[in-house]
């Protein structure tokens, strides 16, 4: 077991032990104890339905929000739990972002959208917002697309243009953690490339965790892997290991295309 | 299989759907009737005098009407719209949901007298308001405040859930996702409710009866939100029970003028909805 | 705003709401209290049974009759009579329009019934007094142009769309598989829908029954205006045909003319009471009929 689940080198950001989820009686992840290294991207791969956005979701508290779900076992950010009970949930939620699967801007101008987070927590001048979000555009690789138009409904840009300006948004408050669920599955291969591009470029300066079902896309951009299956965390290593030379069968099955 | 003998089943068929088509019939054609009846028995007695001249004229009962039903709308819209935001943002299923809703229903069904009665015992005898304005329209309000909670409700529900889950992973707080994505974007179907609300008070007379409502022609406008008022359905309650000497183009010219405020804020409303429904973009 | 500040006032808006929440279940208890204290005295003042079963209410008599018997009597027939007119109708409508009419049809009958809910009852009233009644009267030899056959005529058309509507959810509610089902087995269209579709949405047709049932009896503008407002015990079929008076009209007609807190101030707050009770149960066993059609659509 302890070959099969390492501890990556370098400082953690994100650690969980024993951590199980439960959806009423049903538990989606069991037990999984694992440690994600800071600055790096870090996929979380496995057939679908195996409780990796559910494990997700907890790293942020989003299951909170979903009634009757309930989690048991420790989230250390930085070496604190994430359910002490003086945490400011909203103030985790701004540390640890997350990008979902479809897009979903607000039905608001482009300008408004990444203007969203900036603004919840006071009134900042307009000087400073309109820094904030040509610098989030700008890092989101979104800016000289809609530089012009960002007074337009985002409803009007691409899917592409959309999951990205989600991605802006979601820098535009500063996290140190970005929580990628399936971010391109609804994409065309061009617009899941420039994605791929982003999250290696957001990884100099971001912590990725990056969930998807797609094999390919996580071999090329992350540096550890973790594979989930049932809510079990069965393999977690460097990348480069878990692909080609995985210490468990059924991680063998999975890359090798066997299943899933 | 005779091409002629109609069998059993189908013969059966042939009498039951025309039975059916007669019922509907018989449905349809008096709705039609009555709006007939009264645009020919009323657009002759309708005049510019009629609508507009205080002394015989319906001014002062549509200047009544208006401030009625404003007032109305201003009391059960904060209230309605805060506790529909409560019943779908807030709430979690249990005991006091299910007794909220259970009250809800039943104060949709109490009937328009009975709401009269506890308009007199509580706003104009306990809390002293008097026969006024004020008290017919918090009794309004009150009848009315089933329907803003369930079209505010239903407007709430529709803005889909992943907006509100954007925005809490952005760090808002609850109240914040809801003032400031939710009730946004929730907002022209609550005017549509509202504006639905406001056509039925326009249209109740028990309510007011022992409440707010009078009939005078020396001071036909109310001075204060404690003075009564005349009203467009008490209007035309009194002019078709107790006046005899108004003649009766006036008194159908009245009663279609009241039709046509409320059918027109009704259409007012749903062509609102449609016209929503078709500018959605999520 | 700083963030203990802007806690704190998030706190007290959250609080507002559910208060908004909560105020529902204040209101229904409040009418109910308000009624039943105002209500008491006449029931302390008079025997049950002469409030209840007595013949004659004659509030300006010397002494004072309370009789409620002709009132609560006036009412049943008015609304026996309008549910025996628009249940059949109503229910062939929402049939009509869920399962038979072709689609345009549809998307001009829907609108038509809606139509018909939004007239105010006052206006039934007027048509009814002026138009209606005299020529029914006529028609029918009747001495009196107000009866309580008139009401039925015009309570059933405002009690109409409410069936209609009910009844046409629960119709559409029912899963397309049955109907396939049926027809598959060699069923008529109409074999389909009286056998299996009107049975499986029975529950949600009781509902809207029952909702056009309340509906009718809280009536109070129509029945104040055709019915005749003569408190007498209507007898047999006759009965239809003569002047009544229905427990909402007299409240309306009354109650101007009442001093607060008299006798008869008590005794109208009691049938005000007694109005309330009575649309308390239908709301609430419509309420539960249509929870079981929902759970029944699953």
């Amino acid at each position: 077991m302890a070959e099969r689940v390492i501890t990556p080198e370098g400082e953690i950001k994100i650690e969980t032990r024993d951590l199980s989820v439960y959806y009423g009686d049903f538990e989606a992840v069991k037990e999984v104890s694992i440690a994600l290294p800071s600055r790096r991207i870090t996929a979380l791969i496995g057939p679908s339905g195996c409780g990796k956005s559910s494990f997700l979701r907890c790293l942020n508290r989003m299951n909170d929000v979903i009634l009757g779900a309930r989690s048991e076992g420790e989230v250390l950010l930085d070496g604190r739990s994430i359910h002490e009970a003086d945490l400011d949930v909203a103030q985790l939620r701004r540390r640890v972002g997350m990008v979902f699967q479809s897009a979903n801007p607000f039905p608001m101008s482009v300008y408004d959208n990444v203007a969203y987070g900036p603004r919840l927590h006071g009134k900042p001048g307009r000087e400073a917002l309109d820094e904030t979000v040509e610098r989030s555009l700008r890092a989101a690789a979104l800016w000289d697309e809609v530089k012009d138009k960002l007074r337009q409904s985002a409803l009007e840009l691409s899917g592409g243009q959309q999951q990205r300006l989600c991605i802006a948004r979601v820098l535009a408050v500063e996290p140190d953690v970005l929580l990628m669920d399936e971010p391109s599955s609804a994409l065309d291969p061009t617009a899941t490339f420039r994605i791929e591009e982003l999250m290696v470029e957001l990884a100099q300066q971001y912590t990725i965790v990056l969930v998807t079902h797609n094999m390919y896309q996580a071999s090329r951009v992350s540096r550890y892997t973790g594979f989930f299956l049932l809510g079990e965390l069965i393999e977690y290593g460097l990348t480069v290991d878990i692909f080609e030379h995985p210490q468990d069968r059924r991680t063998d099955d999975y890359v090798r295309g066997r299943f899933g | 299989m005779s091409a002629r003998r109609i069998s059993g089943p189908r013969a059966t068929q042939a009498v039951a759907f025309l039975l059916l088509w007669v019922a509907a019939a018989a449905v349809v054609l008096p709705v039609l009737g009555i709006l007939a009846v009264m645009v020919v028995r009323g657009a002759g007695g309708l005049s510019w005098g009629l609508l507009f001249s205080v002394r015989e004229g319906l001014l002062p009962a549509v200047v009544g009407t208006v401030c009625l039903v404003t007032l109305t709308a201003l009391i059960a819209a904060p209230l309605g719209v805060a506790a529909a935001v409560y019943l779908s943002e807030y709430a979690r299923p249990g005991p006091l949901v299910r007794l909220i809703r259970v009250s809800l229903v039943n104060l949709a069904g109490v009937p328009s007298v009975v709401y009269g009665l506890f308009g007199l015992a509580l706003f104009v005898m306990v809390l002293r308001f008097g026969r006024s304005l004020l008290a017919g329209a918090c009794t309004l309000a009150l009848l009315v405040l089933p329907l803003v909670i369930s079209a505010s409700e239903e407007a709430l529900r529709q803005v889909p859930r992943r907006l509100r889950e954007a925005s809490l992973a952005l760090g808002a707080s609850r109240w914040q996702t809801v003032r400031g994505v939710v009730l946004p974007n929730a907002l022209p179907g609550i005017i549509t409710g509202l504006i639905l609300s406001v056509s039925r008070a326009a249209g109740e007379t028990a309510p007011i009866l022992f409440t707010a409502a009078f009939f005078s022609l020396t001071h036909p406008f109310p001075r204060s939100v404690f003075g009564e008022i005349l009203a467009l359905p008490y209007q035309l309650f009194v002019m078709a029970t107790e006046a005899p000497n108004v003649p009766a183009e006036v008194k159908w010219a009245t009663a279609l003028v009241l039709v046509v405020v409320v059918l027109g804020l009704n259409l007012v409303a749903i062509v609102l909805r449609a016209r929503l429904r078709r500018a959605r973009r999520w | 705003m700083d963030q203990g500040r802007r806690r704190s006032w998030e706190w007290v808006v959250e609080r507002l709401i559910k208060a908004a929440g909560v105020f529902a279940i204040v209101f229904v208890v409040l009418i109910f209290a308000f009624l039943l204290w105002d209500a008491l005295p006449i029931f302390r003042e008079r025997p049950l049974r002469e409030l209840l079963a007595g013949g004659r209410w004659s509030p300006t008599a010397e002494p004072p009759q309370f009789g409620m018997l002709p009132l609560l009597l006036g009412s049943l027939y008015v609304t026996a009579g309008a549910l025996l007119l628009a249940v059949p109708l109503g229910l062939a409508t929402a049939v009509f329009i869920a399962d038979v009419a072709p689609p345009r049809l549809q998307e001009v009958l829907k609108p038509t019934v809606d139509l018909l809910a939004a007239i105010p009852s006052v206006v039934f009233g007027f048509l009814g007094l002026l138009l209606v009644g005299p020529w029914l009267a006529r028609w029918l030899n009747l001495p009196v142009a107000q009866f309580a056959a008139l009401g039925s005529l015009m309570l059933a058309l405002m009690a109409i769309p409410t069936i209609v509507s009910v009844s046409e959810d629960a119709i559409r509610a029912v899963p397309r598989s049955l109907r396939d089902n049926s027809l598959a087995l060699g069923a008529t269209h109409w074999q389909t829908i009286s056998r299996v579709v009107v049975p499986a949405a029975r529950s949600g047709i009781v509902a809207a029954v029952l909702l056009g049932l309340g509906r009718a009896i809280g009536e109070t503008m129509t029945v104040l205006m055709v019915t005749g407002n003569a408190a007498v015990i209507p007898r047999g079929l006759q009965g239809f045909l003569r002047p009544v008076e229905t427990m909402t009209a007299t409240i309306a007609a009354e109650m101007g003319e009442t001093a607060y807190r008299t006798s008869h101030y008590h005794a109208l707050f009691a049938i005000g009471l007694i109005l309330f009770v009575v649309t308390f149960l239908t709301n609430t066993l419509a309420d539960l009929a249509l929870g079981r059609a929902g759970r029944a659509a699953r």
